[in-house]
């Protein structure tokens, strides 16, 4: 049973500061990851948890107890790391063993918990290998069955699978989300790859520049993005952002992107909901899938040109003039047949956010 | 303005065999991608339209005229590299101007000036003109190598990976923008990428290699829906065709894997028994509570739009998209199905697809 909470943490590199004021509970068993670019205070803020990085400020509890002056050895934390960091003389049992000499286990209790660990990552061929031997994603199996042998409180991890191709990473990411279903132990998982992200996370914790985004799970995250940020880092291609003009006609209300587009319809309560931000420094956020698109004029849909069209095997994705600007939407494949053709769009109100353009936070209107 | 024709065209290095009898067209103004691994010929492909590399054996045309014996210069074609080999101490204009300032092209001051602007309004790093290279990021770096090579307007654009370096928004956000320009300039594109989106989003056409032999070309619509053999079937498309050993039996895919499902009965020479590879895209296959066959949830990748779901039937590991709203725990065991009528039959042993050789 491990919790690990966050609170007021700050942490300066020189003038620099890395991170900012960030508070998170994790409960028991939980699967987090922190996303984020390079830079963002996401690998700090693990290594703050894990002892090797100290904090300015604020507390790193664990199971309620502080330790953020507790040596990384005395939290029980385990971590792996992008680079195998292997013992390149020993044997990938020796490897896996070695943990547990500190810990006095008796030499029978040992043997067991390799042979078991090392069956659960499917590596009990390679026990007498030495690493030199094998493949990069036995390697990192090795690196991770090191890790779980002394069973730690908590399992730490950052890009373990950054360094692997795509095949292997998507093999590897598997075998971690099961090995966690499997295990249950509490994880933080440190990546930059928004959909290794959304695959394994319980929830996701999104940084930027220090400071903490959002956190919840993938499908809030995806769904109800809290600023523009969120919005525009989670999900592949981008979500469509745009500056807002809302033109109140009586019984309709239109969204201009662009002041020669023709507008797009909203239901009238958008206006109420809106409550008063309509004014200005408004911004409308819609992902691709949220654009409707029809062969037939339909009420409520506007004609659009297509200026590129990107097919991708299982679906299209169109980019559609709206005056001068473009909004890009995901359509069945070959639904526009060529360059210049008009389609008839909309924007799914149900789809649409809404953001303030001076502070980017979402204003969590939903239609 | 160019029409490229490669008729019959080996390499050799040594004892290796780069590429192997290659015949290919590229019509002027078409966008064509060669599509390949490490290793399988693409950029030597490039290169030997590009002139920096001879052909141990076969023709190379540009406008009907064979140019095996011209050089680079004399070919007069445009390479973007991966590496944007900028002059690092001078700023983005002397960049641009530099191919036009050569003494053998004579361009006056003025035309340079206006061609210069004109290229950097299009790729919108007009703001740029006057910073040094070394202060620019990557995007912005790759795009004042576009420009280099569009302002000496070339006959031909040989590009090698020009995106591979940049990370994935900028790849994203670069590649229309790519098309776009390729549509404006009305311009003939030889583009070589390993990555499948790159190929599928951005060619007219695309050419798979595999290890120096060109296997299928077509549009991006014919390379998915009707590859030519099981390695086009796993070349495009993310996640790639599924594929599973079988054999027919009245009208149904018996799989090795454990399950038959049934298949729309018109291929040619798929006569019960015969032993066949089944392929199927993740998108054509379908959870549903009565679907006749059933698997356990390997692995669940959530894009936000769909989940790409890897499930497990008996040792076969295979994958299919749902949507984002299903709930699904791994380990589950499931019922699925498959729309028979995208079934593509391909023959075990040599992979070829029955359409293809009948």
């Amino acid at each position: 049973m491990t919790q690990i909470e966050l609170r007021g943490v700050q942490k300066w590199f020189g003038s620099n500061q890395v991170i900012k004021d960030m508070n998170l509970d994790i409960a028991d068993g939980e699967f987090i990851v922190m996303l984020g670019q390079s830079g963002c205070g996401k690998t700090t803020t693990l290594r703050a948890i894990a002892g090797l990085e100290t904090i300015d400020e604020g507390d790193i509890l664990i199971d309620g107890s502080a330790v953020q002056h507790l040596k990384c050895s005395d939290r029980d934390i385990a971590m792996v790391f992008q680079s195998f960091s292997l013992y390149p003389h020993m044997t990938v049992y020796q490897n896996i063993a070695f943990p547990l000499h500190a810990t006095r286990t008796s030499s029978a209790d040992a043997d067991k918990r390799v042979r078991e660990i090392a069956g659960v990552l499917r590596i009990t061929d390679l026990l007498e290998r030495r690493p030199s031997a094998l493949s990069g994603g036995d390697m990192q199996r090795v690196a991770i069955g090191r890790a779980l042998v002394r069973q730690p409180k908590a399992m730490l991890m950052d890009e373990p699978i950054g360094a692997l191709d795509t095949k292997l990473r998507e093999e590897m990411r598997a075998e971690i989300k099961r090995l966690h279903v499997r295990q249950g132990s509490t994880t933080i998982y440190v990546t930059h790859d928004q959909v290794e992200a959304m695959s394994l996370a319980d929830r996701i914790v999104i940084m930027h520049e220090g400071v903490l985004q959002q956190v919840g799970t993938p499908e809030e995250v995806y769904g109800h993005p809290e600023n523009l940020f969120v919005a525009q880092f989670v999900g592949s291609p981008v979500m469509n952002v745009a500056d807002a003009k809302v033109a109140d006609e009586g019984g309709k209300v239109r969204i201009h992107l662009d002041p020669a587009d023709p507008g797009f319809e909203f239901p009238r309560e958008l206006l109420s909901r809106l409550n008063g931000h309509a004014a200005g420094g408004l911004k409308v956020g819609v992902r691709p899938e949220g654009i409707l698109v029809s062969h037939e004029a339909k009420a409520g849909y506007v004609p659009l040109e297509a200026q590129i069209i990107e097919p991708l095997g299982s679906h299209d994705i169109v980019d559609l003039k709206v005056g001068t600007g473009m909004i890009r939407a995901r359509t069945p494949s070959g639904f526009v047949p060529k360059v210049g053709e008009k389609v008839h769009a909309r924007i799914d109100p149900a789809q649409a956010h809404f953001f303030d353009t001076g502070s980017g936070k979402s204003l969590g209107v939903r239609l | 303005m160019a029409h490229i024709e490669l008729r019959n065209i080996s390499k050799t290095f040594g004892a290796k065999t780069a590429l192997r009898g290659l015949d290919l067209e590229i019509e002027d103004g078409q966008f064509f991608v060669l599509l390949g691994e490490t290793g399988a010929g693409k950029t030597t492909t490039l290169r030997i339209v590009a002139g920096l590399e001879k052909p141990s054996e076969g023709d190379v045309l540009i406008d009907g005229v064979n140019v095996n014996d011209w050089g680079a210069a004399e070919r007069d074609v445009a390479l973007v590299l991966q590496q944007y080999s900028l002059y690092p101490r001078y700023t983005v204009r002397e960049n641009l101007e530099f191919p036009l300032k050569s003494r053998i092209r004579q361009v006056d001051a003025a035309d340079i000036a206006e061609r210069v602007d004109r290229v950097a309004k299009t790729l919108q790093i007009t703001h740029l003109l006057d910073r040094k290279t070394d202060k620019l990021s990557g995007g912005e770096m790759q795009r004042v190598s576009i420009g280099r090579a569009i302002v000496r307007q070339p006959r031909v654009f040989l590009m090698d990976e020009p995106l591979s370096a940049l990370d994935a928004k900028l790849r994203e956000a670069l590649r229309t923008e790519l098309k776009n320009l390729q549509m404006n300039l009305g311009a003939t594109f030889l583009f070589v990428t390993h990555d499948q989106v790159e190929a599928m989003s951005m060619g007219d056409r695309i050419g798979v290699l595999d290890r120096g032999k060109l296997v299928q070309v077509g549009t991006p619509a014919e390379v998915y829906g009707n590859p030519r053999n099981t390695f086009v079937a796993q070349s495009v498309g993310s996640p790639p065709m599924n594929l599973f050993d079988g054999k027919l039996s009245s009208g149904k895919a018996v799989a090795d894997a454990g399950f038959s499902l049934p298949v729309a009965a018109k291929a040619n020479g798929s006569t019960d028994g015969r032993q066949l590879t089944f392929g199927i895209r993740p998108e054509d296959m379908f959870l549903e509570s009565g679907g006749q066959a059933k698997a356990e949830i390997h692995d669940i990748e959530n894009h936000g739009v769909a989940k790409i779901v890897t499930l497990r039937a008996g040792e076969t590991l295979f994958r299919l998209t749902t949507s984002a709203r299903d709930s699904l725990a791994i380990d589950e065991t499931v019922n699925f199905s498959w729309n028979p009528e995208k079934v593509v039959l391909f023959d075990k042993t040599s992979g070829m697809s029955l359409r293809h050789s009948a």
